[in-house]
């Protein structure tokens, strides 16, 4: 780069010194404009040159060749040299940014760490992250980057996640907890057991992720590419046209006029602005969605994401918590309740069980435990402290004769009864996350048309949670494949260019995941079958990233559209011009190259997207 | 099975999708996608031979593009 900088330096101060000769120095101003357009288009001249021996006619470089030398030719020096001049100038400037691009998009993605330090042979030393092996431990110091997954055997600390899931409050870590490489470890020193090598660790999945996700192309890019590949041709054929024909037809028109506009032709024949700009957009959109914490794995799925008209959400971990919860205790004397029930359930590990035992929060006194009988899916029957507890659902409290106040909420009823005496309820259900409220609004107001809930939960809950999130449709107590048919029966409801995307957590879903224009899965960041099953990726389980991700590929396609359109326009306007001979040949290369370097310029934009709240 | 190149010499993003166009000719390439943002070039054969491979797609580059250089990752 800095040699084709000197060159084109060397080349405008002699173009310069020709300005100032006086009228009658032509052949000094000719020596120098000679030796001007050899520097800066020597480059140019050999590689048309090679390619021309390898039957390569539409090549940029042989053109620019042509068009300059045919300047030449009709002793239109000065333009000669500009254009070669300013063709080289742009290429300059679009090499330094699309490495400046290549370069932020990459500190975006700045979660490689560049050494572990190892303990080894009784001490710590520093290698590379490649290098340390299954089992190994590793010690991490605070403000270095966590080089591989591992589990914690020493220390507790603060964890900035933000890297990996976009998510700025850091999070609290503790010994025998597990830890993904590319978090930041804020506080503490910790001593980490390595669970996976460098290659399939957090950090080098998405880094490779996001690196081939350019490898899926958009259709837009494919688009691009034939058309590339005919502008070319056809932008020469009708030069050549321009060259000849007139001259030979019409009576005043002169060969210099005619070949000068079919060389201005030439100057505007290379399609990179549209070659380069569409495929960096697309880049620059997958680098700002990994900024936030969402994998895309494909150009093409982020094409897709602007245009979601139908959306297929899982309930259970998606919407809701996942999480069984006590929502509401149902009796005079709420804390005695809450501690008979703790107290029976207490050797029981059933979901129900510990969402009772975790509200109750604190310690159950085993020795006050006589005895407990437990039947599975019905309830315990235990002894406290000589009282006779029972706890269970209905039927259970129906087997051991205990008349009791139905609830009639919705959720998963508890019935607890002392000695033979109803005492009240506790109802538990999975709560609906925060996040979901906001998500399903704002996914609405950027168009998405359809939100349709599926669950293998009973009827009641589903009608519940789809109520309180304004979610019309809904099916519940699908089995997994008539979730697939379902999916299937909703892909006919859409345009062919609408998308349908189904978020679930990816572990349970792959079918589903495969059939839908694009599969999201939440929260699946280490867990290796939800990354390979689908398309797009939220590394932490907020369906609010779904909207977010929306606004960047809406943007990216905007971005997208405005360049194609911007350099077309301006391609087609310059060549009308130079047929109707209303342009100079500088002009054409200096909108041409003006056009790429906007159109690089207008692609980075989209990394300068913020995190939008609310 | 998956190769992986690093690529260096590209001029422009045009010249990478003429490059990938000619390599997919070759026989021995189900598939071949280069990025020129990345500057990566990723092959994917029914070649189990990687020296062969490498070498059949060095003269594909010498013929089309000779200022660029490949190296297996």
């Amino acid at each position: 780069m800095k040699k084709s900088f000197i060159q084109i330096i060397l080349a405008s101060v002699l173009l310069f010194l020709s300005f100032f000769l006086p009228e009658n120095g032509e052949i000094l101003r000719n020596i120098l404009l000679f030796f001007s357009y050899l520097i800066v288009g020597f480059p140019v001249l050999k590689k048309s040159f090679r390619n021309i021996l390898r039957g390569k006619v539409f090549d940029e470089n042989f053109l620019m060749a042509v068009a300059t030398l045919g300047a030449f030719g009709i002793g239109e020096l000065h333009e000669a040299v500009a254009v070669m001049l300013f063709y080289q100038i742009g290429e300059l400037f679009q090499s330094y940014a699309v490495d400046k691009s290549r370069k932020s998009i990459a500190s975006l993605m700045d979660i490689c760490p560049n050494y572990a330090n190892v303990y080894r042979d009784s001490k710590f030393v520093r290698v590379d992250p490649d290098e340390v092996k299954v089992g190994e431990i590793i010690v991490v110091s605070p403000g270095e980057k966590v080089p591989l997954d591992g589990k914690i055997m020493e220390g507790n600390s603060l964890f900035d996640t933000k890297a990996l899931t976009g998510e700025s409050v850091p999070r609290h870590v503790q010994v025998g907890d597990s830890v993904l490489s590319g978090c930041i470890n804020l506080e503490g020193v910790l001593k980490i057991k390595v669970e996976k090598e460098y290659e399939d660790s957090t950090v080098s999945k998405i880094l490779e992720l996001v690196e081939n996700a350019t490898n899926k192309k958009a259709k837009t890019e494919n688009f691009i590419t034939k058309f590339a590949r005919i502008y070319t041709p056809s932008v020469v054929v009708i030069a050549l046209f321009l060259a000849i024909c007139p001259p030979l037809l019409l009576k005043d028109a002169t060969f210099s006029d005619w070949i000068y506009r079919a060389l201005s032709f030439l100057v505007v024949s290379c399609p990179c602005a549209l070659v380069i700009s569409i495929p960096l957009s697309f880049f620059g959109g997958i680098g700002a969605c990994s900024r936030i914490g969402v994998l895309v794995k494909g150009s093409n799925y982020l094409e897709k994401m602007a245009n979601i008209k139908i959306l297929v959400c899982d309930k259970t971990g998606t919407l809701t918590e996942g999480v069984f919860e006590v929502q509401e205790i149902e009796s005079t004397l709420k804390e005695e309740l809450i501690a008979y029930a703790a107290y029976a359930e207490c050797y029981s590990n059933h979901p129900i069980s510990l969402s009772i035992k975790k509200y109750y929060g604190k310690e159950v006194d085993t020795s006050l435990i006589s005895s407990v009988k437990e039947s599975a899916g019905k309830g315990v029957l235990a002894t406290v402290q000589g009282k006779q507890i029972c706890v269970g659902n209905e039927k259970w409290m129906q087997e051991n004769a205990i008349s009791f106040l139905p609830n009639k909420k919705v959720g998963t009823l508890v019935y607890v009864a002392v000695d033979g005496i109803y005492k009240g309820s506790i109802r538990i259900a999975d709560k609906i996350k925060e996040d979901s409220y906001k998500a399903i609004s704002i996914l609405r107001k950027k168009g998405v048309k359809d939100i349709l809930m599926l669950t293998g939960d009973e009827e009641t809950i589903a009608h519940d949670v789809s109520q309180k999130l304004g979610i019309t449709t809904y099916y519940a107590e699908l089995l997994p494949q008539e979730k697939v048919g379902k999916v299937e029966e909703w892909m006919k409801r859409k345009g062919k260019e609408e998308s349908l995307v189904f978020v679930g957590d990816g572990i349970n879903d792959a079918p589903v995941l495969a059939i839908s224009d694009i599969g999201i899965s939440m929260g699946g960041i280490g867990s290796d079958v939800a990354i390979e099953a689908s398309d797009i990726v939220l590394m932490t389980d907020e369906l609010s990233k779904v909207a977010h991700t929306m606004s960047i590929a809406k943007k990216t396609i905007r971005i997208v559209n405005q360049n194609i359109f911007f350099a077309l326009f301006v391609k087609i306007g310059i060549l009308l011009l130079s047929a109707c001979g209303m342009t100079s040949m500088w002009e054409a290369v200096f909108a041409d190259v003006g056009v790429s370097v906007l159109a690089i310029l207008n692609a980075l934009r989209i990394l300068r997207i913020k995190q939008e709240k609310g | 099975m998956k190769f992986k190149f690093k690529i260096k010499g590209l001029d422009c993003a045009n010249c990478a999708n003429e490059l990938e166009r000619q390599m997919q000719k070759l026989e021995e390439v189900t598939s071949v996608s280069i990025s020129f943002l990345t500057q990566k070039m990723q092959v994917e054969s029914k070649e189990m031979d990687k020296e062969s491979l490498v070498k059949k797609i060095e003269e594909v580059i010498k013929k089309n593009e000779p200022d660029v250089e490949i190296t297996l990752l």
